[in-house]
């Protein structure tokens, strides 16, 4: 794979200004990520890592620093990029096809050939059946699913997900994971991923970055090479290198160190 | 779904089932005893005089009043005026407050400008400006839809305005990262996701819609069941007044229910 570098952050700090005083976010992040990679950041809760994810999907302009998306600078919010917020987010007085459409409908980019790739996605992963449902009857995993979904569906280069697990219960979280890392494989996505959950960034990224209590800084990058026979976010954490990556990191997140 | 749906229930679910049923036929008639109770009792301490029918009315007399009122014409054209004036005070209250709300949310700025304004015309009971609204606006209809409509705005502002803004941060975002403009934010989630607070408000509204519209009759009107029931109590006919306030409370229920409907349907989602 020609590895070429998607996202650049560059030197990026973040000072956010309140009555109570002025909160440092972030301090100097430099970070790089190529093509058709998962990078997943931990760090300690409140660390900045939802500010992190927002500066780089264009949502927040950080006080010092830049972002390039390839080689251009991000001043705002661009379809290169899909964000998930923390927990879905499907809005539950529309249907799943119509929250799947969501982001083609803001867009202005509701054409048949747009609509055809979405309606192949719900069938593809499964979603066809329910297109007409609404989220409230879906169980967690599918709901999951059809946010990402809406995600690809406006067919982004990028994907952006905060905590998308946080709201599921343990064990349909690992099945979620999996499917969501199966289906971003497929689509061959660039991702990164923000999470408190150290098992869950191993397993699912080609890298980890481990980010240092506020001010966020980078505290470790971790390349992970777990040996599996099938790479699947569940199996991987039964490799024999899963317990050194996760003791190593969770030293790392220490906050009395 | 619950399971039982699919198996036989066991015995034990059908007796909790028949003590259900039960239990509910037991309180209905208790209900409909109560109002029977309440009538009788009325009826008969009228008829054996212990209270004065002329100053406390009776049920058969309410009842002739009633009929009476049906032959000549009156009973529609009077419900049916209040019942319009309560419709139309409502529907404009909320229109107008949801609107004043999404002006609120559009501009930070003027919301915490008018914020002290609306806490004291809140607490301000609205009735008081009857007379200026009618001074304003004259003697008549459009001065007691304007009431019914003043009742319930500013309420209606405040709880709509706080409903807009409980709306969940993440949401908006996701829309921003689509691109979205404000309109769009307000078109797709503000507005939507506030559909049960502008619905409960109007349920509030049709409550207090009744009030102004009342009040206003009482002070201007030509016709109507607040009209009645002054003109009754002026010539001393408590049967009219009595007449009225139960039909007025009838047409009150059945607004309620029409907006319990509404509710159901627009909320199908849920
Ligand atoms: N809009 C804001 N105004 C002021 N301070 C903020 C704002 N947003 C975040 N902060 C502060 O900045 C710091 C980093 O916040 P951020 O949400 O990025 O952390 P996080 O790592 O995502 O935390 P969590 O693990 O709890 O999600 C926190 O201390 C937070 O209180
Ligand atoms: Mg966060």
């Amino acid at each position: 794979m020609g590895a070429e570098v998607l996202v650049t952050v560059n030197n990026v700090s973040m000072t956010y200004h309140s009555p109570e005083g002025e909160i440092h976010a972030l301090q100097d992040i430099t970070l790089q990520v190529t093509e058709g990679e998962f990078v997943s950041i931990v760090g300690p809760s409140g660390c900045g890592k939802t500010t992190l994810l927002n500066i780089i999907a264009g949502l927040l302009t950080p006080t010092g620093g830049e972002v390039y998306i390839g080689d251009k600078k991000v001043t705002g919010p661009t379809s290169l990029v899909g964000y998930m917020p923390q927990s879905d987010q499907l809005f539950e007085w529309r249907t799943i096809w119509k929250n799947v459409l969501l982001g083609l409908e803001v867009q202005k980019k509701l054409r048949p050939e747009t609509v055809a790739f979405a309606a192949q996605m719900l069938e593809n992963y499964g979603l066809a059946g329910f297109k007409n449902a609404y989220p409230s009857q879906l169980s967690g995993g599918m709901r999951q699913r059809a946010a990402l979904i809406r995600t690809l569906a406006i067919n982004p280069s990028i994907l952006l997900l905060d905590e998308a697990f946080s709201a599921l219960d343990y064990q349909t979280r690992l099945l979620v994971a999996d499917d969501i890392k199966q289906i971003i494989t497929r689509e061959n996505k660039t991702t990164i991923l923000v999470t408190h959950d150290i098992a869950e960034a191993i397993s699912m990224a080609d890298r980890v970055v481990v980010l240092s209590k506020r001010p966020g800084r980078i505290k470790a990058v971790h390349d992970i090479r777990l040996t599996c026979a099938v790479r699947t976010p569940l199996r991987c954490r039964e490799a024999p290198e899963f317990r050194e990556y996760f003791n190593l990191i969770w030293k790392e997140l220490d906050v009395h160190a | 779904m619950p399971d039982t749906e699919k198996r036989p229930a066991s015995a034990a679910y059908l007796a909790y089932l028949e003590q259900r049923r039960c239990s509910r036929r037991r309180v209905m008639a208790a209900r409909i005893l109560l109002l029977a109770g309440i009538i009788l009792l009325w009826e008969a301490a009228a008829v054996l005089h212990w209270i004065d029918p002329f100053i406390t009315s009776q049920p058969t007399r309410i009842l002739r009043t009633i009929v009476t009122l049906y032959r000549e014409g009156g009973l529609f054209l009077h419900a049916g005026v209040t019942i319009a004036e309560t419709v139309a005070g409502f529907l404009l209250g909320t229109l107008a407050g949801t609107l004043v709300a999404v002006i609120l949310w559009w501009s930070d700025f003027l919301a915490e400008v008018l914020e002290p304004y609306l806490v004291v015309l809140n607490s301000l009971p609205k009735i008081a400006l009857g007379p200026v609204l009618i001074v304003w606006l004259g003697q008549g209809m459009q001065s007691i839809v304007a009431m019914a409509l003043f009742v319930s705005l500013i309420v209606t502002i405040i709880s709509v305005y706080a409903g807009f803004s409980q709306v969940d941060e993440n949401k908006i975002k996701l829309l921003i990262s689509f691109g979205a403009t404000k309109l769009q934010i307000l078109r797709l989630v503000i507005l939507p996701a506030s559909i049960p607070t502008i619905v409960s408000a109007l349920k509030i509204n049709v409550g207090l819609a009744w009030v102004g519209v009342i009040v206003g009759e009482f002070l201007v009107s030509r016709a109507g069941l607040g009209y009645l029931i002054v003109y009754g109590g002026q010539v001393f006919r408590l049967d009219l007044v009595m007449a009225s306030v139960i039909i007025l409370s009838a047409a009150a229920a059945l607004m309620y229910q029409a907006v319990v409907l509404l509710e159901k349907y627009v909320l199908q989602w849920r």
